[in-house]
């Protein structure tokens, strides 16, 4: 086992980000939520221009880019905007306590390790253990949307998940710029869509808690 | 000769121990008060307020056991004997064989229940309090650190404090991921395991708040001294652990007195690097309420359990 520095350096800028999703989890403020999301973003900004220093990869300097503007300041700026003009509650309600839910998370990652382990036992380590922390955080991503009951903070799951994807295509050495600017333009769509949808649901139920959705789904039949 | 240089190292590490505790704690205090706009006590007042209570008779309660008077100088020798094996600014010390890792936390264990159960000898309702939250904190607290203990063992081969440190300085281990994951979970051990904010206030003496001082309550006099040199010896031993094992570059080895030096410098600049980050973590935040540090603690069990995964994705299930 070789221990370089570009190894070592993105393989501990991939645990930050996965840190930084079971801190997502753990979070029980609105805006803390927020602020750790944007964290996160740039931790993955740091991981992708490591990457592609480390592999003279100059596409990835783009992506670090778009991340950075993306989802490190464009989305946070604007979920915080939502918060102020919606005048939400600011604690997050969950589904599922916070400490069960953390449990959960533990179970993912070990989950995560023991699925990518026997399938990619022969490549090389670097891209092994990038692809278990990557699938760790799209894990953690799920289970965030799972256990949260505001719409605000399922949508904050849903971009952590693609933090997890962004995260395993910088480790993949040789994956085309298009699918990445493509995955990355599609989540900025997706915010906007998701910005319409909160003050769509918040006019109609005065809230984003979308059990209030099941209870429409039922008066209806 | 290597013995002989091995053994003035043990006595110097325990004299700088002993004398650096309470100077820890005037500094941490000062620090604090400066950040929340206050001029603060000087930084020799802790060393003052040993003198005077070492001076006072204790007050003992009518129905105290021996239990009373003994958890004391127990609890002391127990933190003490904790200091000697922790080594600060030089490896190969006389204690070296013994400082294993778990050992050290069954001294941590022994100091507190001993304290634990002297609170309820008079049968005081704040001592039972204090000693039932200080065992739940304890119930997580001790697994988390064990977590840990495994993780670097399983990096280092071996529970000896010592050979890890060595292993950490001299081969490169690098930057792992497994490290970073224990030394977030040791930091949330030390912080309840010192009775710090977010987990205890050390400050206070508000009923509902507090938690290793309803422990004390009862205690007078030379007593009260010895507690309460026994818990600034103990923050003073976690930053030295989490010094020894996070950042061992500069420290020396006893064989070498030269470079005692250079392990001596490198270990006052982290003390104080962790003295000044706990002062601006403890004023920057608000205790916890007391049902969510089992959750806190439940954290660093996590991370702990999540170090160990990582360096089996490192290192195969071998």
């Amino acid at each position: 086992m070789t221990h370089t520095l570009a190894y070592d350096l993105s393989h501990l800028l991939g645990g930050i980000v996965l840190v930084l999703s079971f801190a997502l989890l753990y979070q029980r403020r609105l805006m803390s939520v927020i602020n750790i999301y944007a964290l996160q973003a740039m931790t993955l900004t740091a991981a992708a221009l490591w990457q592609g220093y480390s592999q003279g990869a100059t596409e990835l300097y783009v992506t670090a880019i778009i991340t950075l503007a993306a989802k490190g300041i464009a989305i946070p700026v604007a979920l915080h905007r939502i918060v102020r003009q919606l005048k939400l509650h600011r604690a997050v309600e969950t589904a599922l306590g916070v400490f069960p839910s953390m449990v959960l998370g533990v179970a993912f990652v070990a989950l995560a390790v023991l699925v990518v382990l026997p399938t990619t036992a022969q490549s090389q380590t670097l891209s092994r253990e990038d692809l278990a922390l990557a699938l760790s955080v799209v894990l953690l991503g799920l289970l965030m949307m799972i256990t949260r009951r505001s719409a605000l903070t399922q949508v904050i799951g849903f971009m952590s998940l693609e933090n997890g994807l962004i995260l395993a295509a910088i480790g993949i050495t040789g994956l085309p710029l298009l699918v990445e600017i493509a995955v990355a333009f599609l989540i900025l769509l997706a915010a906007i869509v998701f910005g319409v949808f909160f003050f769509r649901i918040r006019e109609r139920f005065d809230s984003l808690d979308l059990s209030h959705l099941d209870v429409v789904g039922r008066t209806q039949l | 000769m290597t013995a002989l240089f091995a053994l003035i190292a043990e006595l110097l590490h325990m004299a700088l121990m002993l004398a650096a505790a309470p100077l820890l704690i005037g500094l941490l205090r000062k620090a604090e008060a400066r950040l929340m706009g206050r001029a603060g006590p000087p930084i020799l007042q802790p060393v003052r307020d040993l003198i005077r209570l070492v001076r006072k008779q204790p007050v003992i309660a009518e129905n105290a056991t021996w239990l009373f008077r003994a958890a004391p100088t127990v609890h002391f020798a127990a933190i003490a004997a904790a200091a000697a094996l922790v080594p600060s600014f030089t490896l190969g010390m006389t204690t070296a064989p013994m400082s294993d890792l778990l050992v050290i936390g069954g001294l941590f264990a022994l100091a507190r229940c001993v304290l634990a159960l002297a609170a309820m000898d008079i049968g005081t309702p704040f001592g039972g309090l204090g000693a039932s939250r200080e065992m739940t904190f304890g119930t997580f607290a001790e697994p988390a650190l064990l977590l840990v203990v495994l993780t670097l063992s399983l990096i280092a081969g071996t529970t000896n404090l010592d050979a890890i440190a060595t292993l950490l300085r001299d081969s490169s281990v690098g930057l792992r991921v497994s490290l970073g994951l224990a030394m977030l979970a040791i930091f949330a051990i030390a912080i309840a395991e010192n009775a710090r904010i977010p987990v205890d206030n050390p400050a206070t003496h508000l009923e509902l708040t507090m938690v290793h001082e309803a422990m004390t309550l009862e205690y007078s006099g030379r007593h009260l001294a010895l507690l309460e040199m026994a818990s600034w010896l103990k923050l003073l031993v976690w930053f030295t652990l989490i010094g020894t094992i996070f950042a061992p570059f500069a420290i020396g080895s006893a064989e070498y007195p030269l470079a005692w030096l250079s392990g001596l410098t490198a270990w006052a600049l982290i003390v104080l690097a962790l003295a000044g980050a706990l002062a601006l973590f403890e004023s920057s935040i608000a205790k916890m309420r007391i049902f969510r540090v089992p959750e806190f603690l439940g954290v660093a069990v996590l991370l702990g359990l999540l170090a160990a995964i990582f360096l089996f994705v490192s290192q195969g299930f071998a």
